[in-house]
């Protein structure tokens, strides 16, 4: 096959996956997930875990350490298996937080401290690049293999500038796909879909690979058993340090590199795809590693002595003249490689643009925060990273020269991303994790993973001299790099990971158990480590998957927006997405547009809120929760002076009810008192004209005139009398009548009041009840004046009571430095409707043959009341008509100048 | 003799759930545990190594196997306990 062909086929693979990968990104703008929602994609993309490394490198690993190469299997096969225990809550935080990247759950659990997240970011680049530059070697070598006359031969000449083409392609791939557009949930399905595609066909040129070695060239199973046994060296044996240590370092890396928390949590669309891929990711290691080891051992049989064990892959086939399987295995070793790349380059220019480029930009251009949309800044800084990330493992590439066995090199990035182990454990487990901690933990690792595996893999004099490898760092013969405190009796990688793992974790328990977390870490904290106790509330209130129903939205909306608005938003949207009739898809313009409805009414966080709540399993984060706290404060702050005001409205309105009442009823009076005083007045004036016009035609006997005289005197006495009245009334009102202030035996006015009343229908004969002694009060105040309010209601009494044997109670009371006399009697009293009324003037209620006076009585009984510092009142609720007079015992003069 | 009736005990799907989830759990403790007794094998060289082969990619198996046992179970979701019960 010539090279060019191979390039032609490269180039069409590639074309393919760039289909793939745009038409499911325009499914998926448009809302049609369908397929792209199952657990196979999920775990057919989680298979990014196996790279290059895994395609070539684990057949030489096994070439040289035999069983060894498992335990880079075994440890995510343990890890998923036990998904109950870690993954589960790692998905479910990271749903429920929004999480974008690892770098962003670590700063996020640890109070949004961007110090952290910028550690990480730094970690996982410094990591990752060693193992970006491996995959552009594989694929570089891979080249090599078919360009190459013989296997044998490595020689490619133009290798840098395949490795820059293949680091080109790839770039242009990731932005095109990765930087489409800025999605909250940084999830890109064109991407995961290429990958799970390019994972199928890994998978399949392994198998391919293997089939044809154990039945074509192994002769089935049990005699490739039988060869495996033979061919095994002294090397092979398990060394029991680095077994247990391998499988728990890559048990850790699963969880902690940047691309698996990529695809597994950030790109993960359903919580319960984690189930099928607890033993379906397993299962696709399984079928990866099964016939590692037949190649291994065919090629070290069949195979030149010197030929790379880490292409034994593709070498085999070739030198077996199997040009297709060949082919076959290049791109599954092409696909590993790409597919690493791409969603590792993700991964990284995420944390780099979001916690190290933005904040910087922003830091440096404040007033871009301000100007709004931040969209066009965000995807060039993504694309920037990409760029550079790819960059910086093309450096390395070349720098290196790639001669590092494969193993090697994916190990150390292992170990670096594994030191953010303890403190993302630490975050999901113990509420005592803190800031302080996890940056003392994660600075502690990264420094003694660097100082004891990273910076001596580049070889004795390269970074460090070979005079620090020998005697320790300045002399100190126990900072050796490799036998740190003296530790010389484990290999360095198990060393490494033994010291570095050891003091990360023992800084980050001592950090955090020595300082304090400010509120929004603790609030972070509890609802990391408590990730799973929204659920009860959730199913409590019917929300059983965290998806929403279109109907369920339908209601919400009614709720908030009316009935009318929510209908013709929810028919217009059916209408835009062609669905006329119909609900809308939950389609995120449509729920975008929906969230900006609503915020309308009930303010941006809110609404975001209760969209997020519905739609998925996102908690509320803290800011959140503090902007709807504002918005809620703010409405309750207007609702309550809303309140305030219709109270003050409502009081008024009753007053001035109350107060027309009365003046209506003042109105009626004062025409009662008109026609009342016309009457008073025009009744005498006729008695007093016909008599006095019998008088003056003379002729009359003299008994007859001094009869009628007496009558026109009478009745100019009546006149007089009621003009005094009103006089007097008028000067009451007015304040400026003359009091004579001395003192008064309480008994002997009420003595001369009864003695007063009796001229009133003195044909009726009242049962007077009094208690002599406590009347025994002497007051200072004008006898005159009480004396005529007393005659007046005793009169009154007299007057209107209609009870066959009347009884008039008459009770003294002292109160304070008051005299309450109370007149009480038997009748029927005063209606209620007119007891409000009785004291006003010519308020002589409905009887008029019973009154004697003209009604001004009580109204001139308040007013004397009023000046002499007391009051009279109608007392309710006795069981006849009572009046209540108040009068002070003292008065002074000066209590009437008020 | 009659058959005993069934044990009384309420809410026998919800026990059986938690047992599930305990199950769960434990599966990777015993993985590690099957994994690791290799070691202590008397590992000359040339000698056994196929047998270990076939042992680890055997347990290797009947992980997945009890996995994909466990997993419809603890996958779905009914509105029982779902308070961490750990």
């Amino acid at each position: 096959m010539s090279f060019n062909a191979l390039v032609l086929t490269c180039l069409a693979y590639v074309a393919f996956l760039f289909l793939v990968a745009f038409v499911v990104e325009r499914r998926a703008s448009r809302g049609q997930m369908g397929f792209l929602r199952s657990p196979l994609v999920y775990t057919l993309s989680l298979s990014i875990y196996c790279t290059a490394w895994t395609f070539y490198g684990a057949v030489g690993y096994a070439a040289r350490s035999g069983l060894e190469f498992l335990t880079i299997y075994l440890g995510p096969t343990l890890i998923f298996v036990g998904w109950w225990w870690v993954l589960r809550k790692l998905v479910r935080i990271g749903r429920q937080q929004r999480v974008t990247s690892i770098a962003d759950l670590i700063s996020s659990r640890y109070g949004k401290s961007n110090l952290l997240g910028v550690l990480v970011t730094v970690i996982a680049v410094v990591a990752a690049t060693p193992y970006i530059a491996l995959q552009l070697q594989s694929v570089t070598l891979s080249f090599g293999v078919f360009a190459s006359a013989t296997p044998e031969s490595w020689a490619l000449p133009n290798r840098d500038a395949t490795a820059v083409w293949v680091a080109a392609g790839l770039a242009l791939f990731t932005i095109l796909f990765g930087t489409r557009n800025l999605d909250a949930k940084e999830q890109h399905h064109g991407i995961v879909m290429a990958i799970a595609v390019e994972a199928v066909v890994k998978l399949v040129a392994l198998l391919a690979v293997g089939i044809f070695v154990v039945w074509g060239l192994g002769g089935g199973p049990v005699a490739m058993i039988e060869r495996i046994e033979t061919y095994a060296d002294p090397n092979w044996v398990i060394q029991p340090g680095r077994w247990v240590g391998l499988i728990f370092l890559s048990a850790a890396a699963v969880i902690s590199l940047p691309r698996m928390f990529q695809v597994m949590v950030v790109e993960n669309v359903d919580e319960g795809h984690l189930a099928r891929a607890s033993w379906a990711f397993p299962l696709y290691l399984f079928l990866m590693s099964l016939f590692i080891l037949p190649i291994a051992v065919i090629g070290l049989e069949r195979m030149p002595a010197d030929t790379n064990p880490d292409m034994l892959v593709l070498t085999l086939p070739l030198a077996e003249g199997q040009g297709g399987l060949a082919m076959l295995a290049f791109l599954g070793g092409f696909s590993s490689a790409t597919s690493m790349v791409i969603v590792e380059t993700i991964a990284l220019a995420t944390m780099l643009s979001n916690h190290i480029l933005m904040p910087a930009w922003l830091w440096l251009r404040p007033k871009a925060a301000l100007s709004g949309d931040l969209r066009g800044g965000i995807l060039l800084a993504r694309r920037l990273s990409i760029m550079g990330v790819l960059a910086l493992g093309l450096a390395y590439f070349r720098l290196s020269g790639g001669s590092a066995a494969l193993a090697a090199i994916g190990l150390i990035a292992f170990a670096g991303m594994a030191q953010v182990l303890p403190a993302l454990l630490g975050g999901i487990f113990w509420r005592g994790g803190t800031q302080a901690g996890a940056l003392m933990g994660l600075s502690i690792g990264f420094v003694v993973w660097a100082f004891t595996l990273f910076l001596p893999s580049f070889g004795a004099g390269a970074v460090m001299s070979a005079q620090v490898f020998e005697q320790g760092l300045f002399g100190l013969g126990w900072l050796r790099p490799q036998a740190l405190f003296g530790t010389s009796g484990m290999d360095p990688l198990t060393h490494s990971i033994f010291w570095s793992l050891a003091l990360n974790t023992a800084a980050y328990a001592v950090g955090s158990l020595m300082s304090f977390p400010d509120p929004v870490e603790r609030i972070q904290g509890a609802a990391f480590v408590n990730a799973f106790d929204d659920e009860v509330q959730a199913e409590r209130l019917g929300w059983t998957h965290g998806q929403a129903e279109p109907e369920a939205l339908m209601n919400m909306a009614q709720r908030i927006l009316g009935d009318e608005a929510a209908i013709s938003f929810f028919e217009a949207e059916a209408g835009g997405q062609g669905k006329a009739g119909f609900l809308p898809d939950l389609t995120p313009a449509f729920l975008a547009g929906l969230e900006r409805r609503l915020a309308g009414s009930v303010g941006a966080a809110t609404a975001h809120a209760m969209i997020s709540q519905l739609f998925g399993r996102a908690t509320v984060t803290v800011e959140d929760l503090l902007a709807v706290a504002n918005e809620t404060a703010q409405i309750m702050e207007y609702s309550a002076r809303l309140e305030e005001q219709q109270g003050e409205l409502s009081r008024t309105a009753r007053q001035l009810r109350e107060v027309n009442e009365k003046l209506t009823q003042l109105s009626v009076q004062k025409d009662a008192f008109l026609s009342q005083i016309s009457h008073e007045l025009r009744t005498p004036m006729t008695s007093i004209r016909a008599f006095s016009e019998i008088l003056t035609e003379g002729d009359l006997p003299a008994a007859m005139v001094a009869n009628y005289g007496r009558i026109i005197h009478d009745e100019a006495k009546r006149l007089t009398r009621l003009l005094d009245d009103l006089l007097d009334l008028s000067v009451l009102e007015n304040g400026t009548v003359q009091l004579n202030l001395e003192l008064a035996n309480l008994g002997d006015l009420i003595d001369r009041s009864l003695a007063a009343a009796s001229q009133t229908r003195p044909e009726r004969a009242f049962d007077i009840q009094r208690d002599y002694t406590k009347e025994e009060i002497f007051l200072r105040t004008d006898p005159d004046r009480l004396v005529q309010v007393f005659i007046n209601l005793i009169s009154n009494s007299r007057k209107y009571c209609d009870a066959a044997d009347p009884v008039l109670r008459i009770a003294v009371r002292q109160k304070g430095g008051r005299v309450v006399v109370d007149f009480l009697d038997n009748g029927l009293g005063i209606a209620k409707e007119s007891q409000g009324l009785i004291f006003e003037k010519f308020a002589r209620l409905t009887d008029q043959s019973r009154a004697g006076g003209a009604g001004l009585g009580l109204a001139i009984c308040r007013e004397v009341m009023a000046n002499l510092g007391g009051t009279v009142t109608y007392v309710p609720g006795q069981r006849g008509a009572a009046f209540r007079v108040t009068v002070p015992l003292r008065l002074e003069k000066t209590a009437l100048a008020g | 003799m009659r058959r005993p009736r069934a044990p009384l005990f309420l809410a026998r799907a919800v026990y059986r759930k938690r047992r599930l989830r305990d199950a769960a759990r434990l599966l990777p403790l015993l993985g590690f545990f099957l994994l690791v007794l290799p070691l202590l094998w008397d590992a000359a060289p040339g000698r056994g190594a196929g047998q270990t082969v076939v042992y680890i990619f055997g347990v290797w198996a009947g992980l997945i196997g009890l996995a994909a046992y466990l997993a419809p179970g603890l996958a779905r979701p009914d509105a029982d306990d779902q308070a961490e019960d750990s």
